[in-house]
């Protein structure tokens, strides 16, 4: 397991403008891929998973429709859910590795180097 | 349970079970100590508040998933999701879909942010751009109210699960045992901390996911790998067709209907806001790590899932449903007693111990939590004013922890027979209308004030409340916890899909209706961080 990390007082915190680093543009542009992936993807899956309760819930006959041997439709929409958690997930970490860390690291580095820490280290 | 159902072949399933008592107790027992050898290495480094409440920040992506792992699957999950499928079919399978799904939120929209703004807790981070005193105040509110439910549904549901599994009959006999697990739970977490409580965790999911993994190859073996097969063995075995269609639980009545929308709206919004899964993200060292515990939580819980959909109809194929619900501990048996019919008493008493192990890790985890939100924003910031070093606050959290051992051991006494799904839907509820909307509005909305936030966790956490106290849950049916009075006037079980959006709303209302604007400096430091994670991070990275 890693180290202890130490505590380290930022003395210098006060000479970082937030409101400046916020409206930077390699901050907006990180922000805007951030939120350009997840409320999109979010409302995927919310509208999938409830109209899958719903087809549950109120379209007995349609999910009870068998497709191979004892197999329904509803067991195939539900292992459906299970796949594109799996898939969402996946897409996620390899859009965020990609798209998102580079800069958030950028910005980080920049940022530590003026002796930001902890917010509650700071207080 | 006196079912006039009871087939000769249970009973002597039932009655073979308590015969294994002694080799359970021996399993569990071992489980025990090694946990405890673990527990005491890992605290030999426990010296700061960040050790204690936060394992020195110490655990990796992966560790820390399979820690959430075994927060989330609690008994509920385990013994529960396998007892509706095998009783109730398909309806119980949507249970799990739910529970998986709300890892997503977890994943896209709360886990990273929350590692990079807080330190310790929920309230950290919904405090950090508003005013400190209420908002804390309110998130330990909800924060306590939430693991309180799901306390009392676990310290239930260990009483409950041994007089099956242990042969200890009588409400003296779950007592003592409810007071053991207690007791057991206070040493775990006084001695280990977050760092003891997370290798607990880990030690349990493993034990859990591997137990359930050989169960499922051998129900799968004993139907020729085909799940076709096993399908139509557990319609033969049960004499029902419908066990594979959904509408057996919930689609008796169009309230029924309704009340599952609701609970399937309290299940996906309500794990990304539950204070003891939150409070696991800070264990890792980088919001890189936050996103891959989650990845791996997404994983472990979601095979696990598959597994008790072969499991739960495995147990109706296997055993019947009416022989389940015959049996002593009723729907939650199925688990235990397709393990029997499997492997014998040696497969039931390793799995035996591990839903018991499962009881002990969950509570132990909600415990700290609960302490760490009570001794870090109530006593430190609200009661001493940031006025107590880190030292002073570890022993008040210490002492909270013994309190709330105390406490959760007498309401599990109180709470035994409780419907223990009602209470953990209870947990689930609480959690997405009290903190959801806030954690959101905090994280993503820049005019989003003190009094919107004040607004929607009270909100929130009153509906949610008052609507179960005047469910059918409470009073007015004979299942009910206070049969003979009716005084319900709220027609469903689970309140979500009123006191969610409610708590949405009202988070709105009081922010547009605000006179007083929040520090834009705040705000966009709150923004830079969640995204960027500086100073939240070691130096190096890489």
């Amino acid at each position: 397991m890693a180290e202890e990390q130490p505590v380290s007082h930022a003395a210098h915190q006060e000479q970082v403008d937030f409101r400046e680093v916020q409206s930077s543009p390699e901050f907006q542009e990180l922000r805007k891929r951030q939120r350009s992936f997840i409320f999109p993807m979010a409302v995927v899956f919310l509208v999938w998973y409830f109209a899958y309760v719903l087809l549950a819930d109120y379209a007995h006959d349609f999910m009870s429709t068998p497709v191979i041997g004892n197999i329904n439709v509803g067991l195939i929409l539900g292992l459906l859910q299970f796949v594109s958690t799996f898939g969402i997930t996946m897409a996620y970490v390899s859009y965020a590795n990609r798209r998102m860390d580079p800069i958030a690291a950028d910005l980080r580095r920049d940022l530590e180097a003026h002796g930001v820490s902890r917010p509650e280290e700071t207080k | 349970m006196n079912s006039l159902q009871i087939s000769a072949a249970t009973e002597v399933t039932a009655e073979s079970i308590k015969d294994t008592g002694l080799l359970n107790m021996i399993i569990f027992g071992l489980f025990v100590a090694v946990t405890l050898v673990v527990v005491l290495r890992a605290s030999r480094n426990n010296k700061t508040a960040a050790d204690y409440y936060a394992a020195g920040r110490s655990f990796t992506g992966p560790q820390n998933g399979t820690a959430i792992a075994g927060d989330y699957l609690s008994a509920a999950s385990f013994l529960g999701i396998v007892g509706a499928i095998a009783v109730n079919g398909y309806d119980g399978f949507l249970y799990s879909i739910g529970f998986l799904v709300a890892w997503l939120v977890a994943l896209l929209l709360v886990a990273e942010m929350l590692r990079n703004t807080g330190k310790f807790t929920m309230a950290d981070v919904l405090s950090f751009r508003l005013k400190q005193r209420p908002v804390r105040i309110a998130a330990a509110i909800t924060t306590l109210a939430v693991c309180f439910f799901y306390l009392l549904a676990q310290m239930a549901g260990a009483g409950g699960l041994v007089s099956l599994l242990m042969g200890i009959d009588g409400k003296v006999g779950q007592s003592l045992v409810i007071t053991v697990v207690g007791a057991l739970m206070i040493i775990y977490v006084l001695i280990g901390g977050m760092k003891g409580t997370t290798w607990v965790q880990i030690i349990k999911a493993v034990l859990l996911i591997a137990g359930a993994a050989v169960m499922t190859v051998w129900v799968l073996a004993l139907h020729g790998f085909n799940l076709s097969e096993l399908l139509g063995a557990a319609v033969e075995t049960t004499g029902n067709p419908a066990i594979l269609d959904p509408g057996l639980q919930y689609g008796k009545s169009e309230t029924s209907k309704l009340d599952f929308v609701s609970l399937g709206l309290a299940l996906v919004l309500g794990t990304a806001a539950l204070p003891h899964v939150l409070m696991r993200f800070y264990t890792v060292p980088t919001a890189k790590e936050a996103r891959r515990s989650v990845v791996w939580a997404i994983w472990l819980i979601g095979i696990f899932y598959l597994f008790t959909l072969v499991l739960g109809y495995g147990a109706a194929a296997l055993i019947g449903s009416d022989a389940i619900k015959g049996a002593p501990g009723g729907v939650n048996s199925a688990a235990p007693l397709l393990a029997f019919a499997l492997g014998g008493p040696v497969l039931l008493g390793l799995i035996s111990a591990v839903a018991f192990a499962t009881i002990l890790a969950v509570v132990a985890g909600l415990t700290i939590t609960a302490a760490a939100s009570f001794a870090h924003d109530i006593y430190a910031n609200v009661i001493r004013k940031d006025q107590v070093d880190a030292d002073g606050e570890v022993k008040v959290a210490r002492t909270t922890v013994v309190v709330i051992g105390i406490i959760s051991i007498l309401g599990g006494i109180g709470a035994q027979g409780q419907n223990v799904a009602f209470l953990v839907a209870l947990a689930f509820a609480v959690a997405a209308s009290a903190n959801l909307p806030t954690i959101i509005y905090s994280l993503y909305w820049r005019k989003f004030t003190t009094q919107g936030a004040v607004w929607s966790m009270y909100g929130g956490l009153g509906s949610a409340i008052v609507l179960i106290a005047f469910s059918p849950v409470v009073s007015g049916l004979e299942t009910s916890m206070i049969a003979g009075a009716d005084f319900s006037w709220f027609p469903l079980n689970n309140p979500g899909i009123v006191s969610i959006p409610l708590a949405f709303f009202l988070g709105w209302l009081g922010t547009v209706l605000d006179k007083n604007t929040e520090s834009a400096v705040k705000q966009a430091e709150m923004e830079v961080r969640s995204l960027t994670g500086v100073g939240a991070e070691k130096a190096v990275d890489h």
